[in-house]
């Protein structure tokens, strides 16, 4: 999908106009992002520091609490405390998201890489290739891959990862392109450094630090991708503590219990400004850098 | 001697496009071809209701034969690409219907949607960045957050709340989609507000540039008004990119299609294509997967000619 191109060309706006920017402002939306950053590692990696219930833990006389002080988010029809289960979720929603960044992050940069430093024969293949992938926009082909291997987390997953590919890929190749016929590649040439030293001190550098920006934003997309699958009943399956199965769930009381559903999405929404806002903060520094 | 140098690479560049477009839908076809040859099971145990159906072996080789599945794979290939370029799309394993035709009865649905929720999206892209690049450093900071608040917005989210508002709450529109006007309403919405707030993100920059550039100070000198400045010099900066981009906004309307229109219980391509992937009705997702790519092709070959439009630049290339 191109939604990293996207990106791409909001960081080519940015950097036109970037230098007009103030640094103040930036860095209150930078504080915040990091803080609700921070929070939600924190609740994927020791949630119950965060949340010292258990998620499972059912009380029937206790089902369907609207949000309260005890219960902050609410219960769901078993009395399960929606709080604690939230913050359970995160690491797996987190980690859903990280894998299938990984495995599309990967996948491109293989493409990209060899499109762009080959050249030739390869790169026209490599081009085709992208070009027919492209043709499956947005869920397509992740649903594709679900229809061939059945639905499930490790599916979802890798489908979401495989579907971010070609976007990547793209990147990539346009990224070190760019950065082969750049002035400065060419002035090292000229001053006669050796083809492997230009690689390892000029292009790779160059090319791989957009990839933190690329990644950060791209793991917001694919949680809010992989929540998406949870949610039509094709990813994680409820009671699993996963944000999308949550809202899958909550879906049949949507009348008499909005907070089943409001607050498992409020956590996607809050994961995916967060990666946004951070994502862009990093490609600003960066730029300054 | 500038004339035929000119036209000759029209009619090429087009003839390219064309190729292009046959080359990746034939791609299209044959790799959803042999990915769904990796479906575990039989094909024939599908169609006559999986594996649970104890089906007989002479029923089985009834529909193995009736399908063309006893044929080399070779041939059932070649046989797909024929009826595929024929417009034939098989029939479904699930529903025992023809997939063209239940296809084409979906395909106005979404397309209303859609296209609904682009115009609705451009809209309030639109009107959001003039604003705010009208009302100074505050009103470009308010802006500027709620594009990116609502490009975060997942569909599935962004519609329950909105039934959860105005069909619960309010109970001034219905939770699903009724036909007529008012069942529309909400849809439209939830697609539209996600991609208002990405093509927002887009053509802001390029706005506040066009319109801090010479030629806006010029075309004012000649006694242009601001507001006839703003629409027909600066928002065609602005429009550039986001036409560029028109590919990526179309995958998204199509994942959102296949959202919306599941919880909004609205027929459609995109709940069609769900419930197919569900049951694992093959020929109704192929079907929808090569309409979905005839339509991506279109598109982009469209997008060509809006760019050419909209930035004269590129029609002398």
């Amino acid at each position: 999908m191109s939604d990293l191109e996207l990106q791409a060309e909001l960081g080519l706006g940015a950097r036109r106009q970037g230098a007009t920017r103030r640094p103040r402002r930036i860095a209150v939306a930078e504080g915040l992002a990091g803080a609700v950053a921070l929070f939600l590692v924190l609740s994927a990696v020791m949630p119950q520091l965060v949340a010292p219930g258990d998620p499972l833990a059912i009380d029937p006389l206790q089902a369907f609490q609207p949000p309260s002080l005890p219960h902050w988010f609410g219960t769901d029809e078993s009395g399960r405390d929606l709080y604690t289960r939230v913050v359970h979720g995160t690491g797996n929603s987190l980690l859903i998201g990280v894998l299938a960044t990984t495995i599309g992050l990967g996948l491109g940069v293989l493409l990209g890489t060899l499109a762009g430093m080959l050249g030739g024969f390869v790169d026209f293949t490599v081009n085709r290739v992208l070009e027919v992938l492209f043709a499956f926009p947005g869920l397509l082909l992740a649903l594709l891959v679900i229809l061939i291997y059945g639905p499930g987390v490790a599916t979802a997953t890798i489908a979401v990862g495989l579907s971010t590919a070609p976007g990547y890929a793209r990147i990539i190749r346009a990224q070190l392109v760019q950065v082969r016929s750049s002035a400065f590649v060419e002035a090292a040439t000229v001053q006669g450094l050796t083809p492997r030293r230009i690689l390892a001190r000029h292009i790779l550098p160059n090319t791989l630090a957009p990839l933190l920006v690329l990644a950060t934003l791209g793991v917001g997309q694919a949680i809010v991708w992989a929540t998406a699958l949870s949610y039509l009943g094709l990813g994680a399956q409820p009671p699993a503590a996963e944000w999308g199965a949550m809202l899958s769930a909550g879906r049949t009381y949507i009348t008499s219990a909005w907070w089943m559903s409001f607050f498992p999405g409020l956590f996607i929404v809050l994961t995916a400004v967060t990666a946004t806002t951070l994502g862009r903060a990093i490609e600003r520094r960066m730029r300054h850098a | 001697m500038a004339e035929p140098v000119r036209r000759t690479p029209a009619l090429r560049r087009l003839a390219a496009r064309l190729g292009g477009a046959v080359f990746v839908l034939w791609a299209v076809a044959t790799l959803t071809f042999f990915a769904v040859r990796l479906i575990p099971g039989d094909p024939a145990e599908a169609i006559l209701g999986g594996p649970g159906s104890q089906a007989s072996a002479e029923a089985l080789a009834s529909v193995r034969a009736e399908y063309g599945l006893d044929q080399p794979i070779l041939v059932q290939y070649l046989a797909q690409l024929g009826r595929l370029a024929g417009g034939d799309l098989g029939r479904s394993y699930a529903l025992k219907l023809d997939v063209g035709p239940l296809v084409l009865s979906q395909l106005g649905g979404t397309l209303v949607l859609a296209g609904l929720a682009l115009a609705l999206a451009w809209l309030i892209a639109l009107a959001l960045a003039t604003w705010s690049t009208r009302g100074g450093r505050i009103a470009a900071r308010v802006g500027s957050g709620l594009e990116i608040v609502a490009a975060s917005l997942p569909h599935f989210w962004l519609a329950t709340a909105l039934i959860v508002l105005f069909s619960i709450w309010l109970g001034v529109l219905p939770p699903i989609s009724t036909p007529g006007p008012a069942g529309l309403v909400l849809p439209v919405l939830t697609l539209a507000l996600p991609l208002a707030g990405f093509l927002g993100q887009i053509i802001r920059e390029p706005l506040l540039t066009a319109l801090e550039s010479p030629f806006v100070l010029s075309a004012l000198a000649r006694g242009e008004s601001a507001r006839g400045v703003r629409w027909n010099h600066a928002i065609r900066h602005a429009a550039i990119p986001a036409i560029s981009l028109s590919g990526w906004a179309f995958g998204s309307l199509i994942s959102g299609a296949v959202v919306v229109e599941t919880v909004f219980a609205r027929p459609g391509l995109g709940r069609t294509l769900l419930n197919a992937v569900t049951v694992r009705d093959v020929p109704v997702v192929i079907g929808v997967v090569m309409v979905v790519a005839v339509a991506y092709i279109l598109m982009t070959l469209l997008t060509d000619a809006a760019t050419r439009i909209a930035d004269p630049r590129t029609r002398a290339r």
